[in-house]
């Protein structure tokens, strides 16, 4: 079944490592305002469905909605949490559309990630109660380690394959305004920096930074009437492996290739790897945007390091992956990184990029992972 | 377009203090139950839709994927929808949407709560749903406010205590019959009376209990359903609505939230006089006085008349409108998520006329379900129909 839903409003507020000067409802009013402004809405009048991507632990609040609708303009309407990334939040949009809920939603996901004292400690709570949590003073990116050191052994992925993807998105992030991350380093000095979980190294693992991103969605009717640079989402998908860590394949990213055969076939595309003009996909830690590109079709199995080295993700390449800069350029937005990504492309497909921008850029994939410990993740398939 | 959504199964675990299950294991017994009463396998399932309250309870983080293979999720689009106390009722909605929006044919829906785990008790969790700087440093908990709320209901509109204790004594009463009851019980207006004051004048008595459980649906379409059962019950109206944080500016004697989501609700099913065409209805009742309340917000009682009609007996099993049938959180119990769950499986049980002891007198051919959570602020409600 095609999907026909648009994208007609975006907005984002912070983008910084440490936001001090807003809390995190005045940051989603920032976002939101914007968001409304650029669709051209007015929430309180338009919108029946709000659906913001949180989890309560990163909030330091239990059943944090209770905290949402106020500065969404969202009071006494129709709002509620998905517990889960914000691509998973823009399905559940296009749901509520094309049930007849609603003709406009809207999407919102933060972080504020400078808030947390504890951040490990609270990804370690993600682990099994009984079996893993017990791990607690370890840093949790062990389990990265063990996936990374994995991927490598399975895949004809180079160790220096996966330094170059922090080269790389280091420094496209240097021309993106939202870039906190940006740099430019060697591999050498990639590889060089302190060790993280063996193999990974710090500078290949992404650092959470604060940020609120709202989308504004309409049915393909209503869009029509709402501004001129709607981008259309063409295919959603999400899946979760095992949460049994001991369980799973570490070699492989099967959630990603399962849920990008459902986006795949939602949009009517028979070979991903020569479809899309760009692809904003997961690379929280640097291992991972490779084991995703291989996932997710965009390149033969065993030829993603050679396809990486010869400049084919570039951004002037072939088929550019995470222009943008991504979670290693960019930052980490711990549940708002989908929307980060979907964010990126949508300005790229808008042609409101700035430096950025990929000339004629017409169809982009995004593509994001929920993080330690989870094996959930969620693909959108996105066009002007 | 929006399509037809039918439920064609349902199941449901005990309903206790301390489960020895954990939450994996507590939504596999529940999910398995709601596929083998549909005649379904999970090959057939094709997503899956979750709720459950605080991850303050377990100490779980992201809990919705800590539990996600009990309910056989692995490898399907799994989402956890989350509003509080609303979540049970929400999760069917969620559901509902997966089926109605064509992208999915089949929809296994589990609601789960394991409150037992946090120590030294349950509603320790609840003291991180207050704002960091206006609420926390009070101390506040929720017997607090919602003692406020009564004590607001019964001013505005003159109620006695002992009227609203009739909801405890219905209830429990009503609980004996269901085989997952944790608090079924005989009891009369002076036992809650003269039960030990908690945070007045709410009373041990007019409170529910914290539990272990879990409850589980399975949603289809249309064309799916004709082909399963020839008695369906149809989900036909879905509503939700979230009032301000500021619980503190608005009139706690009306739940306008409720009101809202039940109009929603309404809307879409084709219902213009809820109070004649609604047969049986399970509104949230985690206090007795919440059940009044509730009616009050479904359009199913006028304000403040809510209380005759349970004192005139009009709310109990074989009357006009028989409320809470099951037991209700008074009586069943109240692991949160699974207990509003609950409320959508004694509904699809009733309009199947397969709820035993517990069946209504009266015909039941259309039946409503709300929840209720967050700071006195969210109205979840679902319209069922044979």
């Amino acid at each position: 079944m095609p999907l026909q839903v648009g994208i007609v409003g975006a907005g984002y507020a912070g983008f910084d490592s440490m936001t001090p000067g807003l809390s995190t409802r005045e940051l989603m009013f920032e976002a939101s305002s914007r968001a409304y402004e650029d669709a051209g809405i007015d929430p309180r009048r338009d919108v029946q469905s709000f659906i913001c991507c949180t989890e309560d632990f990163w909030e330091g609040i239990s059943i944090t909605d209770e905290y949402m609708p106020d500065q969404l303009g969202a009071v006494l309407r129709p709002l509620c949490t998905v517990s889960s990334d914000g691509i998973i939040g823009l399905a559940t949009a296009c749901m509520h559309i094309m049930s007849g809920i609603t003709d406009v939603a809207v999407v919102e996901s933060h972080s504020k990630i400078s808030d947390v004292l504890n951040p490990s400690e609270i990804t370690s709570f993600g682990f099994d109660p009984i079996y893993t949590h017990h791990h607690l003073d370890a840093d949790p990116r062990f389990l990265a380690g063990m996936e990374m050191a994995r991927y490598l052994k399975d895949s004809a992925t180079k160790r220096e394959d996966c330094a170059q993807v922090v080269v790389k998105n280091k420094k496209n992030a240097l021309s993106n305004p939202r870039g906190v991350h940006g740099a430019n380093i060697d591999r050498e000095g990639v590889m060089s920096s302190p060790v993280a979980a063996s193999p990974l190294t710090e500078l290949e693992s992404s650092k959470g930074i604060d940020a609120s991103i709202v989308f504004v969605l309409a049915s393909a009717k209503k869009a029509r009437r709402l501004g001129d640079h709607t981008v259309w989402v063409r295919g959603v998908g999400w899946s979760s492996d095992t949460p049994v860590v001991e369980d799973r394949d570490f070699g492989w990213a099967h959630y990603v290739e399962q849920a990008a055969s459902r986006a795949y076939k939602m949009a009517g595309i028979g070979i991903p790897a020569s479809y899309f003009d760009l692809a904003e996909v997961d690379d929280t830690y640097s291992y991972k945007e490779l084991q995703s590109i291989e996932a997710l079709k965009l390149a033969k199995k065993g030829k993603v390091g050679k396809m990486l080295s010869s400049g084919v993700f570039d951004r002037d390449g072939r088929l550019p992956v995470n222009p943008s800069g991504g979670s290693l350029g960019v930052g980490h937005l711990l549940e708002a990184t989908g929307l980060h990504r979907t964010l990126e492309a949508v300005l790229q497909l808008r042609g409101e990029a700035g430096r950025l921008q990929i000339p004629r850029a017409k169809k982009a994939l995004v593509q994001s992972w929920r993080g330690i410990p989870t094996a959930t993740g969620a693909v959108a398939v996105l066009s002007n | 377009m929006r399509r037809r959504v039918a439920v064609v199964g349902a199941g449901i675990t005990l309903f206790r203090r301390r489960m020895l299950e954990t939450p994996k294991e507590l939504s596999f017994e529940a999910s398995k139950m709601a596929l083998d009463s549909a005649g379904l396998t999970l090959k057939d399932i094709q997503s899956v839709v979750s709720g459950s309250a605080p991850d303050a309870f377990d100490g779980v983080h992201m809990k919705g994927e800590y539990y996600l293979d009990g309910m056989g999720a692995i490898g399907k689009p799994h989402e956890r929808v989350y509003v509080g106390g609303g979540t049970g009722v929400f999760t069917p909605i969620g559901g509902w949407w997966n089926v109605a929006s064509g992208m999915y044919d089949t929809c296994l829906c589990v609601a789960e709560e394991k409150m037992s785990p946090l120590h030294p008790h349950p509603q320790y969790a609840f003291w991180s749903i207050f704002d960091q700087i206006l609420e926390r440093p009070l101390g506040t908990t929720l017997l607090w406010i919602f003692s406020l709320e009564m004590r607001r209901y019964m001013h505005k509109y003159g109620i006695k205590e002992e009227e609203i204790a009739e909801v405890a004594v219905k209830n429990k009463g009503n609980a004996i019959d269901h085989p997952s009851a944790q608090l079924g019980a005989r009891i009369t207006v002076s036992d809650v009376m003269n039960s030990e004051p908690i945070c007045s004048p709410v009373k041990r008595l007019d409170v529910s209990p914290p539990s272990d459980g879990a409850a589980a649906v399975v949603l289809v379409s249309e064309n799916v359903a004709k082909k399963l059962t020839d008695e369906p019950v149809w989900l036909d109206g879905v509503g939700w609505t979230l009032d301000t944080m500021h619980w503190t500016n608005r009139d706690l004697a009306y739940p306008e939230y409720v009101e809202k989501a039940a109009k929603m609700a309404y809307r879409m099913a084709g219902i213009k006089n809820p109070r004649k065409e609604i047969d049986v209805a399970e509104p949230y009742d985690p206090f007795d006085y919440k059940e009044l309340h509730h009616l009050e917000g479904l359009q199913l009682a006028g304000k403040g008349e809510a209380p005759k009609m349970t004192v005139d007996g009009v709310t109990q099993r074989d009357g006009d409108l028989p409320v809470c049938p099951s037991g209700g959180l008074l009586g069943v119990g109240n692991p949160i998520a699974a207990a509003g769950m609950m409320k959508i499986c004694e509904l699809f049980w009733q309009l199947r006329g397969e709820a035993g002891k517990r069946q209504v007198k009266k015909d039941a051919r259309t039946g409503v379900a709300q929840a209720w959570g967050d700071l006195m602020q969210v109205g979840t409600v679902a319209v069922m129909r044979s």
